[in-house]
């Protein structure tokens, strides 16, 4: 007990509520709560709000038309086809990068020398920014100063000069091959760390009963790194299905709007079509979709987690 | 990345069986897979391009660089704004609330906390264009220190799980003593410690850098004004054709500039990297 504590006729509340450790506590976080309720948690009221609205780009006024931004979705056929293309795309970005992660994972595991200079030339595209990734992509690609085409053609391996983003395919695939460089290293590390924390007794008993290097990797190696291979699951499926700027910057969704994703699908409908208040429709459907995903893979996850 | 030692005899998994000489050629040719695309655009930055005169060297995709559309220099004062706003907003915030969350107890802690780790769960995409909104409601449209509040609040979970951890690290005994000798909790914080935070602070600049650094789809919907454009999204409106015809000289220039901090990053700053990955693997 202080003097402080007492009561006093000269009085300074100001002492008596900074002592209560609630205050205090509220004081600090409170820039926190700040950001987190005026650039989240309005911002996600907002688009609810709006997408019950009619509300055009610019000018007004708002007013109330619910369900007209949600009956028009299922008419939308850019948003419909972006479904499926970003579908498409997620399970093969998905497999792609899920099985190169671990051949170079397990590349790296091998305590052989100069194993850390390996690790470290596969993890440094990881590192540039995704639109500086796209950019350099998109330069390999370009039919003026790309070397792709020169070097094919010189090993003859193609005849004619190929138009690397010019079909649906192609864009697709040379899509595919810049997201598996940029991000392979990235989800290496998260199965080096799993592979480093199986037991290696575990492997030795495995050898001791007559495993081959294939069964033991079936039957050992895949089942102890589940947790992480759930983990890239979770990461590569979310960003796959919220792919933009790799498409945005190497094919603007084309050719012919083959590569219009969900999220660029939205945004045209946005800044080229100037319906916020459709466009936001799509944000909440999309917004519930994800979270759904979200969450029923971290169960699953959290499941398959010993 | 620690290197592991252990003798040849316990090398495991299925790549055990293969030679040397052949693990060798493989891993080596995917490094140089993974390498050679930034080794390429280095050296096509700087080399006379196809049809630009006899080949040599060159600086002139950056002088070009220099002066398309607004001009580099603001370009890179834009997305300067935009990092110093979310670098310094960051650690504020984050250090303040990693101090709240971790040493501290108050009505709706919890659903505070869920709250901020929400942030991961929501696609950025999809509340990008109520921002657009509100920030225009605040004349904050097309402005740089808006964008960086907005990469501030995605940086948000990160930021403070990453402080709040380093925080929970830190034993209370040290700040303890000095609350005995009549220090505030705010002098326990910057007194006692902030130092012992410091390479949580240093990882939480290193990925708020990043991300204010490379951010593009949030500066794309943000900012409608070329002058106040970023690189990343100068860079694309050049691809684009927004000034004519693609210069792939300058694109490539351009891409050196933008990776090279990052680059130098990674390699300066290892531990700190390593730490948030982790943090942020976990996270995910």
């Amino acid at each position: 007990m202080t003097l402080s504590d007492l009561p006093s006729s000269t009085g300074r509340p100001a002492r008596r509520w900074r002592d209560r450790p609630g205050i205090i506590g509220w004081l600090y976080a409170a820039p926190t709560a700040a950001v987190v309720v005026l650039l989240f948690v309005l911002p996600v009221a907002l688009a609810v709000w709006m997408s019950l609205n009619k509300w055009p780009l610019i000018g007004g006024p708002h007013t109330l038309n619910f369900p007209d931004n949600y009956a028009h979705i299922p008419s939308d056929e850019l948003f419909l086809q972006g479904i499926g293309f970003t579908v498409t795309y997620t399970v093969l970005i998905v497999f792609l990068l899920v099985i190169v992660a671990m051949v170079l994972a397990l590349i790296v595991e091998q305590p052989r020398r100069g194993v850390g200079i390996l690790r470290t030339a596969y993890f440094v595209p990881a590192v540039v920014g995704l639109t500086s990734s796209a950019l350099l992509f998109y330069g390999l690609y370009s039919a003026s100063i790309g070397p792709i085409n020169p070097l094919l053609q010189a090993l003859g391996i193609i005849k004619e000069p190929v138009d690397w983003l010019g079909t649906p395919t192609n864009a697709l695939i040379s899509t595919l091959i810049l997201m598996t460089w940029r991000f392979a290293g990235f989800y290496m590390l998260i199965l080096l760390t799993g592979l480093q924390a199986i037991p290696r007794d575990i492997y030795e008993a495995a050898r001791i009963d007559g495993g081959g290097p294939f069964q033991i990797f079936r039957y050992v190696t895949l089942p102890l790194l589940r947790p992480s291979l759930a983990l890239c699951f979770v990461m590569i499926v979310t960003g796959g299905l919220l792919a933009f700027e790799q498409f945005y910057v190497l094919t603007s969704g084309g050719p012919d709007n083959s590569t219009v994703t969900m999220v660029m699908a939205m945004f045209r409908q946005a800044f080229s079509l100037f319906d916020l208040g459709r466009a936001s429709a799509i944000a909440v459907v999309m917004l519930i979709a994800l979270v759904a995903v979200n969450a029923l893979q971290l169960s699953v996850l959290r499941r398959q987690d010993p | 990345m620690t290197a592991m030692s252990s003798s040849a005899a316990e090398r495991r998994g299925i790549v055990r069986g293969l030679g040397s000489a052949t693990y060798l050629a493989i891993s080596g040719l995917i490094a140089i897979a993974f390498v050679l695309p930034l080794v390429w655009t280095a050296v096509s930055s700087v080399a006379v391009g196809p049809g630009e005169g006899a080949p040599g060297i060159t600086l002139e995709h950056y002088q070009r660089l220099m002066s398309f559309g607004a001009g580099l220099p603001t370009y890179l004062a834009n997305t300067l704004v935009v990092v110093a706003v979310t670098v310094l907003s960051s650690v504020v915030v984050s250090v303040l609330g990693g101090y709240a969350f971790s040493r501290f107890k108050f009505p709706g802690k919890q659903v505070l906390f869920a709250a901020t780790l929400a942030i991961l769960m929501v696609p950025h995409a999809t509340i990008l264009i109520p921002l657009y909104v509100l920030l225009g409601a605040v004349k904050l449209t097309n402005s740089l220190v808006g964008l960086g509040l907005v990469m501030v609040m995605f940086q948000l979970p990160f930021s403070i799980f990453m402080m709040r951890n380093s925080f929970d690290a830190v034993p209370r005994q040290l700040e303890e003593a000095a609350l005995v000798d009549g220090c505030t909790s705010f002098g326990a914080l910057t007194r006692v410690l902030l130092p012992a935070v410091m390479p949580g602070i240093v990882t939480v600049v290193l990925f708020a850098f990043l991300t204010g650094w490379n951010e593009f789809i949030s500066a794309l919907i943000l900012l409608n004004d070329g002058a106040n454009y970023t690189l990343p999204v100068a860079l694309v409106s050049l691809v684009q054709g927004d000034w004519g015809q693609v210069d792939f000289g300058a694109l490539q220039a351009g891409v050196v500039v933008s990776a090279v901090p990052c680059l130098l990053l990674f390699f300066v700053l290892q531990r700190a990297y390593m730490s948030g990955f982790t943090t942020g693997a976990i996270k995910g």
